[in-house]
C-alpha cells in the first residue's frame, strides 16, 4: 500500500474514500512467477477478527533458508538497531514479508515476484562484483550495492529494475517494523487507549507551530 | 394498529427463522436493514405497527463482534486492505466490498470514466456499520437545483418539509457540529447537535491557510456521541404523545456511552458511541417487541396481487437455498439504491411487464455517486511535533463546506454544483503505509538515517479529499442483465456511467484548490496536480454514495415515487433508501436517508391509521 493510499485509508475512517488499488483488482489476474504460486485461499470475507493469528497458519510460507538469509540482512541494512529501538528482524519484520510475499491476493503477488527476484538479483550482483553471497559481505559492501539502488530516480539504466524491488522492499520493511509496539514506540505513538475527555493538542504543540 | 404498549410484547424471539416468518402476519414489511431500513423499521415499531424486517446478510453484533483496541500487528498483512476486506481487516465490513462472491453484475465499460463499481454489504445493518459517519444536511437549494440552475431535476418538497426529520434524527443517533449560519448549510435547533470534539493540530493549521484563502473551515458533523444523548429531553421531541416510545428510547440512550477518543470509527463501535443501524436503531426497535428480524433472507422481488396492489416478497432464504414468501399490507424497499432497483425490474408481471412500479419507464434511471478527487502534501511545521494523542474522535472533527455559491451561480466556475472538503492529518496508528514512499522527502535513505527519516516525517502529512454533487444524466443508469444470474439464480444488474464536464471540472477545481490550501500551509504537495478533471475524478461508485434510480417527483409520466416516495404505480409500495434522491448534493446522504425514511414512515402511519392502507 501506497502513501497516498494510506492516506486514503486514514481518511476512510471519515469517509468511504475508495482505494485505486481496488479498482485494480477488478483487473485480471496474471500468475505464474519465478517462484511458483502454491494455490491457496485468502481469509475471505467473513475471518474472525478478535483472534491474533501466526505466521504460516493462513497460507505457505515462501522463503527459503537462503532467501530468509539474505530478506534478514537486506531488512536490517533498511532498519539496524540505535539507540531507540531494535533491527527490524529483531522484531520479527522478516516474517512479516514471508507472509506478505505469500499470501494469494493480486497486489500481494505482484510482490512476491518482485521480492523473489530482488533477493536473488542482490546474490546475483554480489557474486559479480566480490565473488562473494550477499549475506557474507561486510556491511560496507553491502551498502556499495545498496547505495546503487536505493533511490529509483537516480538510478543507472541497469539498477534501474533492481531500484524499484529495493523501494519496494523498504516499505514492506517499514510496514512491519513500524505496525509492532516496538514500531509505535520509536514513533512516539501515543494514542488507542480511551481516554475520558480530548483536549486538543496540549500548548507546548499549539505554540511550536504558531497557533498559542 | 395500535400506539404502542408495553403489554403487546408479541416477539420474544426477534431474530425468527424464514418459516416462522412466512405464517405471521405483519402490517410492513422492510426490505434492508441499513440506514433507511433501521430507520423506517425504527419509526414504525415505536408507533405500533408489526414489522418484518428482512436482510441478505447474515446477523451482525458489533458488541461482541468489533475489534477495537486490536493493533495492525494482530492482523494478517498488518491489517492492510485486501480484495476479501477491501477498508482494511479490522474495518467492520463482513461479506461486502465492489465484488460480493457469487454476486456479480455487469459494467459496461470498465474504463476509469466509464465504470461504475458498486458496493454492496452483506449484512445486518449494511455499510452503517463501517461509513464514516458524516451527517451533513441537504440545505434549501439541494431540494431544488433546477430552479435555481435549470439543470438536473427538483424535488417535489423542500428543505422545510425536511427539517423536522433532520432535527428527530440528529437527536436520536446523536450527531455532532455547530451552527455557523452558512449558505445552503443549515443550522439545526437547540438541542439537536452535540458539541464538536476540539480540532487536531493539522486541522487547525488548515483553518488558519483557509483565512488566508477565504475559504471557511468549520465544525464537521459526525454521528458520534462527544457526550451522552439528552435522554432527558430529546424523547418527548422524538415521540410526542407515546410515553411507551419515550421511556424505550431514554433507556437505551442511557445505555450508549460516549465516544472515548480511541479506535476507528471505521471498525464499529462496541460502546455504540457512534450510529450504525445494528446499535442504534434497531435495539429499541426490538425493545417494542413489535419488530421481527429474519436474515440471510435474499429478496429479488415484491409480488403483486390482483389488485394492482403489493401482496409480500419472494426472497431466497440462503441458509437452505429455499424459495419463501411472506406477506403483509405494506412493502417498504430500503435495500440500497441499486437492489431496490434491481428487485423492481425482477418483479415482472402481465401489469407491469418492464418492472413493477416502472410504467414512467425510469426505474434505474439517473443512477448518480459523489464526485472524488484527492490531494496530499507533506507540512514541514507538523515534523518533530512534541508526542501527544491525536485519535480524537476517529473521523474528521473540520471540514470545509462549500463556499462559492454565488461565484458559481454567476456562472464564473465553468461547473454547475458545489462540494465540501474532507481533510486529516496527524499522529494516528502507524499503520502498513506509514513510513512508505517518502523517496521524495527522504531521496532514497535507508540504515539508521531512514529511521530519523521516519520519526521526523510521520504526523506531517495532510490529505484531503473533495466530496462534490453530481448532476443526474441520461447516460448513467443500470438495467437487468439479459444474460447473467447470480448463484441463486436472480438476474443481476448491468450499469452504464458517464461524467459531465460539470464532474470533470469540479474534481479539477478540487485538486487546484487542496494544492493552494497546502502550500498557504507552507506544505509540499505530493504527485501531480491534474489539469484536466477527467483523471483527477475517482470512478462512479468508489465514493459509495450512489443514489437515484427510482426519483422521486411531481409527475408520474418523469418519476417513480410521489412525494412520499410511495410509488405512483403500487400504492401500498415505499422506497426509504438513496433510490428516490433526484439529485445528490454534496453532502454525504446517509443523514437524509435516515430523515427522509422517519418522514416517509409517519406517512405510513397516519394512512395506515386512516385505514388507507
Amino acid at each position: 500500500m501506497d502513501r497516498r493510499t494510506s492516506i486514503k485509508w486514514m481518511l476512510a475512517a471519515a469517509a468511504s474514500v475508495p482505494s485505486l488499488q481496488q479498482l485494480a483488482w477488478g483487473a485480471t489476474i496474471t500468475n505464474g512467477t519465478s517462484a511458483g504460486i502454491a494455490p491457496a485461499k485468502g481469509y475471505g470475507t467473513d475471518p474472525k477478527l478478535l483472534d491474533g493469528h501466526k505466521y504460516g497458519e493462513l497460507w505457505p510460507l515462501t522463503f527459503t533458508p537462503k532467501q530468509r538469509r539474505i530478506a534478514t540482512v537486506l531488512s536490517d541494512l533498511i532498519i539496524p538497531a540505535d539507540d531507540i529501538s531494535p533491527s527490524a528482524s529483531a522484531v520479527g519484520v522478516v516474517d512479516f514479508i514471508d507472509e506478505w510475499i505469500s499470501a494469494p491476493y493480486p497486489q500481494q503477488r505482484e510482490d512476491r515476484k518482485r521480492v523473489v527476484d530482488g533477493l536473488a538479483w542482490l546474490d546475483h550482483e554480489s557474486a559479480k562484483r566480490f565473488s562473494q553471497p550477499f549475506a557474507a559481505l561486510d556491511v560496507s559492501r553491502q551498502k556499495k550495492i545498496c547505495d546503487d539502488i536505493c533511490y529509483v530516480p537516480k538510478a543507472k539504466p541497469r539498477f534501474v529494475e533492481a531500484a524499484t524491488f529495493f523501494a519496494r522492499y523498504r516499505d514492506l520493511t517499514a510496514g512491519g517494523f513500524y505496525t509492532t509496539p516496538v514500531g509505535r514506540k520509536d514513533l512516539q505513538y501515543v494514542g488507542n487507549m480511551p481516554l475520558a475527555r480530548y483536549d486538543g493538542p496540549p500548548l507546548e504543540v499549539l505554540k511550536k507551530v504558531g497557533l498559542a | 394498529m395500535t400506539k404502542f404498549d408495553l403489554s403487546e410484547r408479541t416477539s420474544p424471539v426477534p431474530f425468527i427463522t424464514s418459516a416462522v416468518a412466512t405464517g405471521e402476519t405483519y402490517d410492513v414489511i422492510v426490505v434492508g436493514s441499513g440506514a433507511g431500513g433501521g430507520q423506517s423499521a425504527y419509526t414504525l415499531t415505536m408507533d405500533g405497527a408489526r414489522v418484518l424486517m428482512l436482510e441478505a446478510g447474515r446477523n451482525y453484533d458489533p458488541v461482541s463482534e468489533t475489534a477495537m483496541f486490536q493493533t495492525p500487528d494482530m492482523a494478517p498483512l498488518g491489517g492492510s486492505g485486501t480484495p476479501d476486506k477491501p477498508f482494511g481487516f479490522y474495518d467492520a465490513t463482513i461479506d461486502g466490498g465492489w465484488q460480493v462472491p457469487g454476486e456479480p453484475y455487469v459494467q459496461t465499460s470498465t474504463t476509469e470514466a466509464g465504470r461504475f463499481d458498486w458496493w454492496r454489504a452483506r449484512m445486518l445493518g449494511g455499510r452503517t456499520n463501517h461509513w464514516g459517519r458524516i451527517s451533513l444536511r441537504n440545505g434549501p437549494y439541494d431540494f431544488k437545483p433546477y430552479s435555481r440552475d435549470g439543470l438536473g431535476m427538483d424535488w417535489p418538497i423542500s428543505y422545510d418539509d425536511m427539517a423536522p426529520y433532520y432535527d428527530k434524527v440528529e437527536m436520536l443517533i446523536g450527531v455532532y457540529g455547530a451552527n455557523d449560519g452558512l449558505e445552503n448549510t443549515p443550522n439545526s435547533p437547540e438541542g439537536c447537535l452535540l458539541p464538536p470534539p476540539k480540532p487536531r493540530v493539522s486541522d487547525l493549521l488548515i483553518a488558519r491557510a483557509g483565512r488566508k484563502l477565504g475559504i471557511p473551515v468549520i465544525a464537521g458533523h459526525r454521528a458520534v456521541l462527544t457526550q451522552q444523548l439528552d435522554w432527558k429531553n430529546s424523547p418527548a421531541k422524538l415521540h410526542p404523545g407515546n410515553p411507551g416510545a419515550q421511556k424505550i428510547i431514554a433507556d437505551d440512550m442511557q445505555r450508549r456511552l460516549a465516544c472515548f477518543f480511541a479506535t476507528p470509527c471505521g471498525r464499529g463501535c462496541s460502546i455504540r458511541a457512534n450510529y450504525q443501524s445494528t446499535t442504534v436503531h434497531l435495539p429499541p426497535a426490538l425493545a417494542t417487541g413489535k419488530l421481527d428480524i429474519l436474515t440471510d433472507a435474499m429478496v429479488h422481488e415484491v409480488t403483486l396481487g390482483k389488485d394492482g396492489r403489493a401482496t409480500g416478497v419472494g426472497f431466497v432464504d440462503r441458509t437452505t437455498g429455499k424459495q419463501m414468501h411472506v406477506s403483509a399490507r405494506v412493502v417498504v424497499l430500503a435495500a440500497s439504491a441499486c437492489e431496490t432497483v434491481r428487485i423492481l425490474l425482477n418483479s415482472k408481471s402481465s401489469q407491469f411487464p418492464n418492472g413493477l412500479a416502472n410504467s414512467s419507464g425510469k426505474v434505474g434511471k439517473y443512477l448518480m455517486d459523489t464526485v472524488g478527487a484527492s490531494v496530499d502534501g507533506q507540512v514541514p511545521l507538523l515534523e518533530n511535533l512534541p508526542p501527544h494523542n491525536e485519535d480524537a474522535a476517529g473521523g474528521l472533527q473540520m471540514y470545509i463546506p462549500w463556499w462559492l455559491y454565488q461565484q458559481q451561480l454567476a456562472g464564473k466556475l465553468g461547473f454547475a454544483r458545489g462540494y465540501h472538503v474532507e481533510f486529516g492529518g496527524g499522529r494516528g496508528m502507524p499503520s502498513i503505509g506509514t513510513a512508505a514512499e517518502l523517496e521524495w522527502l527522504t531521496g532514497g535513505s535507508y540504515g539508521a538515517k531512514f529511521k530519523q527519516d521516519a520519526r521526523r516525517y510521520y504526523g506531517s502529512f495532510v490529505g484531503f479529499a473533495g466530496r462534490g454533487e453530481m448532476i443526474p444524466n441520461e447516460q448513467s443508469y443500470c438495467e437487468i442483465d439479459p444474460v447473467v444470474k447470480d448463484k441463486w439464480g436472480i438476474p443481476v444488474l448491468r450499469f452504464h456511467w458517464q461524467w459531465s464536464p460539470h464532474e470533470t471540472r469540479q474534481a479539477a477545481h478540487m485538486q487546484k484548490t487542496f494544492a493552494e490550501i497546502i502550500e498557504a500551509m507552507g506544505g509540499r504537495v505530493h504527485g501531480k496536480i491534474e489539469s484536466d478533471g477527467a483523471k483527477a475524478i475517482a470512478p462512479g461508485g468508489s465514493i459509495i454514495h450512489e443514489v437515484g434510480g427510482a426519483i422521486i417527483g411531481a409527475d408520474p409520466a418523469t418519476s417513480v415515487t410521489n412525494k412520499w416516495c410511495q410509488t405512483w404505480d403500487v400504492k401500498n409500495l415505499f422506497l426509504t433508501d438513496g433510490s428516490p434522491f433526484a439529485s445528490n448534493a454534496d453532502k454525504n446522504p446517509t443523514l437524509t436517508i435516515m430523515a427522509n425514511a422517519w418522514r416517509v414512515s409517519d406517512h405510513i402511519l397516519a394512512r395506515m391509521r386512516q385505514k388507507e392502507l
